[in-house]
């Protein structure tokens, strides 16, 4: 789809504005909080505002006396909800009066107000397949050297999140390379400038150690291709030097330049940790490559560039957070939205023009107020080094075809489906349309990029189409096949629990574990696997298990309830854990209060259970069909810290396979999912529909 | 000591050095004796002071009757771009230098990447010597035996205050440690310690090949000294954007006076602003932004080698009174006081100096 924007890629950087601005500056009308950074060249914008989408939600019935037998279970309806988004877009200098004209015609009121956030961080990573190397959220990155390269260099050693000093500066920086690139090549645009510099060769003009030493330079243990003289070659008037090659020295020359002086810094100030910011680097890959490379070459791997995939935007999140201070930052996390940012850009800056087009002028990034605090499980073994993304995609060239053709081909579905999630909704075919392809182009961008995004995974791919469902107002396309599959799991829960409960100790454990898995794909292969399972199981009763749940019907009902009363029996407490928001087929947490209600009215054990608080219902602060144990409500932290939880079960492909099948927990734990996917099982070595289960005890 | 003639030769990327010990003590009977070849090389030397096109005998620099290996004579140092190597082993090959029976001794890397031509077309073979070598050893050794009776080394007193900033000689007894700064096309830098410890600690590709290779881009000028003489008329700060174009003054959260560089050509960003440059602005600010560059590369070097005298050579600062004025400044300004800029007379020769010395030793 990338001829759908119909532009190529010379001449066009200039029409860039034409994308209509209230693509750029979204939702502005409900901004309610504003802050501008005009700099030497770009300036950056960030606003609060106020976002109005659809959420669907499940109500009870009152049953009584009304014919069970015909009505639904439940009752959807889909509200209105407002819930907070941030704002951040760049652009440069010359579309200023442009933009502060569209926005002044549509703000309303102005004020700043205190925000927290933080970006995804990455490496980039030379002679790799990945080009960056994404870093999760470390809890310990101070102290570093913050390099801004705007029109010049400023260096600042940052201690703490408050402590922070200037300690230098270069005058060498991107205003060199856009000045000094424009007279040489006559060519006005920073990015075509880069375009130009990413097409020359330096060796045409840089005086290299070869040229001074002739052939014999490898006696000397010197590269022959290091630059002896920047523009050394250029010393002679009779000579006409192509711009390419101009523009790929001048690059060559400032980044090395920049990277020798942030070495030097780091030296003097004792630190290995360089982060790098400013328009020279936004998001370009050219230059973010040019800086590690100098970074590598003069600390001698010491010292590790790193930069903010969002970058640019510190000043304008400073400038938030110099405001008033309203608002308690610590009552809500943000979450990215992945429909709403722009991605990074292409090292090869041809390949992709449109999406180049957009991003290099105009750049994006919003943030989504989650309106409860996020935290680690307290289980996690190690924090700072848990990653819950079992396979990187951006590493993994072949997993990534192969699952970004499985998301192509699923996506003429999904947009199905969520049109026909709304039939009494005029507009829903179209708006499915728009679903399907903005998801399309991301698809396409990855294709492209795979690092546009931050990394790669099933996760993010998952994630970002639940965003883009959501930005066109289908916010939960499954919700009515959700609620007949409960109902009818419903109706089997006594039958299943009779029938389980006639057969033996050892049989039924297996009973139990068949159904968690979805007994009807169960492949007694795994037979082996559990028998460790049930040895345990003839010891001590667990203090307290949390359970992940997974998917709405006859796995929650007749799959996980069971289980959860078998180990309430044992003298187990359960803590079962439901996403807060809308996923797939997945249970939300609303839905599973009614299905544990109904259940309950059924059987005394979970009834009594209830009453007693042994058995708890949680919600995970998650919507996606992953789960991200780093990132969990903090009631079901606590919750978790207060029951001394002993056991965790995490169940699905999403939850126990894309994510967390390397999790290591300090505590038991059970990882279960059916592999229903054919490439997937080849991958890990069995047959589609075989199982995984995964029964995981830590090494004291 | 080894037979004449006594060469030293330091060829490096854009220009040759050539130092040539003419004695001044040759006895009648050596006269007799000198053979006809060495006789017309010694003439041909020392009675000019330019040699083909581009040739030049720095006639200024000459150190006059100094002693080495107990002979008396005069020191000359002559220079000529790297590109007329051919033209000079040529020349050499017609005088049947190789006749001589002498060994000429060469450093930098035209040593290596013209030993070849040396040897098939001059029948000549190279004693090559390691660069930084012959410079630390060119350097103290010029240092002190001293120039003509004055000082080699000097410094520019109150270097902040334009009125009242002067040239002095400063007394380099006692070397150590310092840093020398070598700015050919290239730059490089070294820590040293004593006469024989010493280390590079880092080198920049931003040196004097990049002033003149940007400025015969910039401007069409074809010689060093052309490029200079325009960055002697120019105005940088037309060019490049200053604190006090961002700030409307001294940025004082972070110190920064008005006058500081923010962005090197950081005006040219500007369509307006880069038609309204002459070409003279735009050759003074390619000589700021690169010495401005070098001045903050050593001085970094200095403070994690906790050096505070820093020893600035090299053929760029030849005839280039604005950079070193300029790296004296900004070593005073931003050390406040604490590190000293310092130059040597003999800029950019110690190399080829070097390259003699060495060749005294293998006798």
């Amino acid at each position: 789809m990338a001829e759908r924007g119909g532009r190529g890629a010379h001449g066009s950087l200039d029409k860039s504005i034409t994308l209509p601005p209230h693509e750029i500056f979204r939702n502005l009308e409900n901004a309610k909080r504003f802050a501008i950074d005009i700099g030497g060249s770009l300036t950056k914008l960030a606003y609060y505002s106020t976002v109005q989408h659809k959420v669907a939600r499940v109500r009870s019935f009152d049953h009584s006396g009304k014919d069970l037998e015909h009505e639904p279970l439940y009752e959807i309806t889909v509200q209105e909800e407002i819930t907070a988004r941030l704002h951040f877009i760049k652009f440069e200098n010359t579309y200023i009066e442009t933009c502060l004209d569209f926005i002044k015609d549509h703000l309303v009121n102005t004020e700043t107000k205190v925000i927290k956030a933080t970006g995804g961080v990455f490496a980039y990573q030379k002679d790799s397949d990945t080009e960056f190397r994404f870093q999760t959220n470390h809890p310990n990155i101070f102290p570093y050297l913050l390099v801004n390269i705007g029109s010049g260099v400023s260096i600042v050693k940052v201690e703490t999140e408050d402590k922070f000093e200037w300690i230098g500066g270069s005058s060498i920086g991107g205003g060199t390379f856009w000045g000094l690139g424009a007279l040489l090549t006559k060519t006005k645009k920073f990015d075509e400038l880069l375009q130009l510099a990413s097409k020359g060769q330096h060796t045409n003009v840089d005086m290299l150690v070869k040229d001074v030493y002739g052939g014999a330079y490898q006696t000397l243990g010197l590269s022959g291709n290091l630059i002896a003289s920047s523009f050394g070659k250029s010393t002679t008037a009779d000579k006409e030097f192509s711009k390419e090659d101009m523009a790929k020295s001048l690059l060559h020359m400032i980044s090395n330049d920049i990277g020798q002086l942030a070495c030097l810094y780091a030296k003097l100030h004792n630190l290995d940790k360089i982060y790098f910011g400013g328009f020279f680097i936004r998001g370009h890959p050219v230059t973010m490559r040019t800086i590690t490379y100098s970074i590598n070459f003069f600390s001698k791997g010491e010292v590790q560039a790193l930069f903010l995939r969002h970058e640019g935007y510190l000043g304008a999140i400073g400038a938030f957070l110099k405001g008033a201070e309203q608002d308690n930052p610590n009552q809500y996390s943000w979450g990215e939205n992945y429909a709403g940012s722009s991605g990074l850009m292409s090292t090869s800056p041809d390949v992709f023009p449109m999406q180049r087009t957009r991003s290099g002028t105009f750049d994006m990034f919003e943030m989504d107020r989650l309106e409860r605090p996020l935290v680690n499980l307290p289980l996690l073994k190690d924090p700072s080094t848990y990653i819950p993304d079992t396979v990187d995609l951006t590493d993994d060239a072949m997993a990534r075809k192969y699952w970004l053709t499985c998301f192509e081909e699923a996506l003429d579905g999904v947009a199905k489906r969520a049109a026909a999630s709304q039939p009494d909704s005029v507009d829903a075919p179209e708006r499915a349309e728009k679903f399907r392809h903005k998801y399309w182009n991301k698809l396409q961008t990855l294709r492209q990029q795979p690092f546009a995004y931050g990394t790669l995974t099933v996760r993010s791919l998952l994630d970002t189409r639940e965003h883009c469902l959501n930005e066109f107002n289908f916010p939960d396309p499954y919700s009515k096949v959700k609620q007949k599959e409960n109902g009818i799991a419903l109706k089997c829960f006594q039958s299943v629990i009779e029938s389980l409960d006639s057969l033996g100790w050892e049989e039924r454990q297996f009973a139990l574990v068949k159904g968690l898995l979805a007994g009807n794909v169960f492949d007694w292969g795994a037979k082996a696997v559990s028998d460790q399972w049930l040895e345990r199981l003839k010891g001590p009763p667990h203090k307290c298990a949390l359970i992940f749940a997974d998917n709405s019907g006859i796995d929650i009902i007749l799959g996980v309830f069971p289980f959860v009363r078998e180990l309430l029996s044992r003298g187990t407490e359960v803590i079962l854990a439901c996403n807060s928001g809308p996923a797939l087929n997945d249970v939300t947490y609303s839905e599973s209060l009614i299905v544990t209600e109904r259940i309950a009215a059924m059987d005394p054990v979970i009834q009594s259970a209830l009453r007693e608080e042994k058995l708890m219902l949680v919600q995970t602060g998650s919507s996606s069909p992953c789960l991200d144990l780093s990132r969990l409500d903090k009631g079901l932290a606590v919750l978790v810290r207060e029951r001394a939880t002993d056991l965790v079960i995490i169940e699905g492909m999403g939850r126990a396979i894309h994510t967390n099948y390397y999790a290591a927990l300090n505590c038991e734990s059970l990882k279960l999912a059916v592999i229903k996917n054919s490439w997937l099982a080849d991958r890990l070595g069995g047959k589609i529909f075989s199982v995984i289960f995964k029964y995981e005890v830590p090494c004291k | 000591a080894p037979p004449f003639p006594w060469f030293g030769l330091d060829i490096g990327g854009t220009l040759v050095k050539l130092v040539y010990f003419e004695p001044k003590d040759i006895t009648a009977e050596e006269e007799e004796e000198e053979v006809e070849n060495l006789k017309s090389i010694r003439k041909y030397l020392t009675s000019n002071v330019a040699y083909g096109s581009a040739g030049v005998r720095d006639v200024h620099l000459e150190l006059k009757e100094l002693t080495l290996c107990a002979r008396k004579g005069n020191l000359h140092f002559i220079r000529f771009p790297t590109h007329d190597m051919p033209a000079f082993i040529h020349m050499g090959s017609e005088k049947h230098f190789s006749s001589l029976h002498t060994t000429l001794c060469a450093t930098g890397g035209g040593a290596y990447k013209f030993e070849q031509d040396f040897r098939t077309m001059g029948d000549l073979q190279l004693c090559k010597l390691d660069e930084l070598d012959c410079l630390v050893r060119g350097v103290l050794y010029i240092d002190s035996v001293g120039f003509n009776g004055h000082s080699e080394c000097y410094y520019f007193e109150n270097p902040t205050d334009a009125e009242r900033c002067q040239k002095l000689p400063f007394n380099l007894e006692n070397p150590y440690p310092l840093l020398l700064v070598n700015i050919g096309s290239g730059v490089s830098i070294l820590a040293v310690y004593s006469k024989d410890n010493y280390k590079r600690v880092t080198g920049t590709s931003l040196g004097g090949g990049t002033f003149f290779g940007l400025c015969c881009l910039l401007t069409g000028c074809s010689t060093f000294e052309e490029a200079l003489e325009m960055a002697s008329h120019g105005d940088s700060t037309k060019v490049d954007k200053l604190v006090r174009d961002i700030y409307g003054g001294d940025y004082e959260r972070f110190g920064l006076p008005g006058w500081a560089v923010a962005s090197s050509f950081g005006n040219m960003m500007s369509k307006e602003k880069r038609e309204s440059v002459s070409k003279e602005d735009l050759a003074r600010a390619t000589l700021v932004t690169i010495t401005n560059n070098i001045g903050s590369i050593a001085r970094m070097c200095a403070l994690n080698e906790n050096i505070n005298r820093v020893v600035f050579v090299g053929n760029f600062l030849r005839i280039n009174t604005i950079s070193m004025r300029l790296l004296a400044y900004a070593l005073d300004y931003w050390s406040k006081g604490q590190l000293k800029a310092l130059f040597l007379e003999h800029e950019g020769y110690f190399g080829a100096v070097g390259a003699l010395l060495g060749l005294l030793d293998s006798a």
